[in-house]
């Protein structure tokens, strides 16, 4: 982990994209624009920090922005890891994909699954993305099943009689 | 392939259409390489040799494999979402439901990432406790992956023997939980119990045939001419694709990266054991194979060590606000009854913050993110499960070699399925 001093000077180099530094139980985390997410990870993969070990969706209802999309970077030679970590709100919850390989900014291929995974249980969409579609909720689901206000249970269950009222039905 | 308009099928169908396979066909024909008509193999969700309900849709020309699709979800009980709704100490058991052969990790990631909001202290003998389950239950998911892919392989008699030793390791979680899977054995603070008397020794009796065990699968495995042609030289991916598509764990060592978060960020005084980290060569699939098998003897040492330098001591924390009391307690204590009913009708509150919790499962980078609104319940719990960014692997390791290396490869790449779809 850098620590707390380490951290700031990596909030002051990458300029105006870093909204707010969070040194919390020894964890960095960099608070950053939504708009910068390619810039911001491209500077830290320079810095060293080129493995992303996740993405974390997070719905902070009732707080506003509510949607988080969090990385999380890994620097395997120092050992050493950093968050970054945006809000959205849930009115535009469009992010630009850090998967595909842009001129002179390779993405990170690795966030295919966990960016399909973040659109299907939040609805962030990410813009650029490969193939943007669910992929643990079945493909005419309806709602983004992880949001806070999305209720839990009530489920209805596809018997033999009820099949021909539900949406899978020919 | 754009699905034809056709306002008779339904909604779902037309959606289960707009799959788009590759554009490889049309690569294909514009390099002149499209000698064969290619075909589109619906394998699995049922299929024995996916290992759970996996579902890939395979394009082949002949019997080369051009293109992979894994398509998962069908299995996804929305633990993430029920967590959300429980005590912390009520997620415990659901999350140990998610790869279900590695129970002890999924609950450590979740544990180790509360704990660390807490900042609660774990005693010295709950760190060992949970190291020696931890890497009974490391051997115990090699074994199932050992026994299976050797079935995937032809070699039916393989699944036996790594089913007895896994038996033995299964009694021993009965010995000191009560539960043979599932067993709710880590707790906030520690361990439920401490381990009861005879364990040790039982333990012990395990640690001396095992070795001897995993020398004999390799009497049968490593000289036999059909697992190393199977094997040996099929689909290497190397080290630097690997990372890029965030693979870790054994696959990743199998392609020379001796990458381990045991020896990289100890926890749980990983720290204070001896042990080696076997990494392959080429990264092809008899290294990812020697890899798990080399790592059963290291993990016997790590238990062996364990074991022997247990230190005396408490098996959960002091603190009556996070851990229940002692039932002895309960008769004569006002105190120990109050905290006891609260720890068990509301639960303990958890200091607001955000926390993620990585440690070396047995297929990689297990990781936990727990996000705590000060409440006795979490906010949000993610869990980076291996397999489920593994599989992403799966097409790059496959692309062009044939279909029965497919199969090898998938039982190599050791995915499971409760904890992909979660």
């Amino acid at each position: 982990m850098p620590d707390a001093t380490g951290l700031e000077l990596i909030g002051q180099d990458l300029g105006e994209a870093v909204l707010e530094t969070v040194f919390f139980r020894n964890q960095a985390t960099l608070i950053i624009d939504p708009a910068s997410n390619r810039s911001v990870l491209a500077a830290l993969r320079a810095r060293g920090y080129s493995f992303m070990s996740s993405v974390h969706g997070v719905d902070y209802y009732p707080e506003e922005p509510r949607l988080g999309v969090i990385y999380e970077l890994l620097d395997m030679s120092r050992v050493d890891r950093i968050s970054v970590k945006l809000r959205l709100h849930t009115d535009a919850p469009q992010l630009a994909s850090v998967v595909p390989d842009l001129p002179g900014d390779r993405g990170w291929a690795t966030a295919n699954h966990q960016e399909r995974e973040v659109y299907d249980m939040f609805g962030v969409i990410f813009e650029g993305h490969p193939d943007l579609r669910r992929i643990l909720m079945p493909e005419d689901y309806e709602g983004h099943p992880q949001r806070r206000d999305f209720p839990l249970g009530g489920e209805p269950v596809i018997f033999t009689v009820t099949e021909s009222d539900s949406m899978g039905s020919t | 392939m754009t699905p034809v308009e056709n306002p008779e099928i339904s909604e779902y169908r037309r959606r289960e259409e707009s799959i788009t396979l590759s554009s490889i066909p049309e690569q294909l024909a514009e390099a002149g390489e499209l000698t064969h008509e290619l075909l589109t193999l619906n394998f699995g969700p049922h299929h024995p040799a996916t290992h759970g309900v996996l579902r890939l849709l395979v394009t082949l020309q002949g019997e080369l494999v051009r293109d992979v699709k894994p398509i998962i979800g069908y299995v996804h009980t929305g633990i993430e979402k029920t967590a959300e709704d429980k005590a912390y100490w009520k997620v415990i058991p659901v999350i140990e439901r998610m790869d279900y052969l590695a129970y002890y990790f999924n609950s450590m990631a979740f544990i180790g990432a509360v704990e660390t909001l807490l900042e609660a202290e774990v005693p010295r003998r709950a760190q060992y406790l949970r190291v020696i389950h931890l890497e009974l239950n490391r051997i115990m998911s090699h074994l199932v992956w050992l026994g299976t892919s050797a079935l995937d392989l032809g070699a039916i008699s393989m699944f036996w023997y790594c089913f007895r030793e896994r038996e033995q390791i299964l009694d021993l979680f009965e010995m000191s939980s009560g539960q043979r899977m599932h067993t709710r054995y880590f707790q906030v603070g520690g361990v439920i119990e401490d381990i009861p008397t005879g364990f040790a020794a039982k333990l012990s009796a395990f640690l001396d045939v095992m070795p001897g065990r995993v020398d004999e699968y390799g009497a049968l495995l490593n000289r036999n001419e059909i697992v190393l042609q199977r094997l040996r030289g099929t689909c290497p991916l190397d080290a630097e694709t690997l990372l890029a598509l965030g693979v870790t764990g054994p696959l990743l060592r199998a392609a020379g990266n001796p990458w381990d978060l045991r020896k990289a960020t100890p926890y749980s005084s990983y720290g204070d054991f001896d042990f080696k980290i076997p990494v392959g060569t080429v990264g092809d699939n008899y290294d990812r194979f020697a890899v798990r098998m080399a790592e059963m003897r290291e993990s016997v040492k790590i238990i062996r060590q364990a074991l022997d330098g247990l230190p005396e001591g408490p098996h959960m924390t002091s603190d009556r606000k996070i851990a229940l009391p002692p039932r002895h307690e309960l008769a004569t204590s006002m105190e120990a009854l109050i905290h006891h009913f609260k720890l068990v009708t509301e639960g303990f509150r958890v200091p607001p913050g955000e926390v993620y919790y990585p440690i070396e499962g047995p297929r990689g980078e297990l990781g936990c993110f727990v996000r705590s609104d000060g409440s006795s319940k979490p906010a949000r719990v993610h869990m980076r499960d291996s397999s489920f960014v593994n599989l992403q692997a799966t097409a790059p390791m496959v692309e062009g070699s044939y279909i029965a290396d497919m199969i090898a490869t998938l039982a190599m790449l050791d995915p499971v399925l409760g904890g992909i779809d979660r």
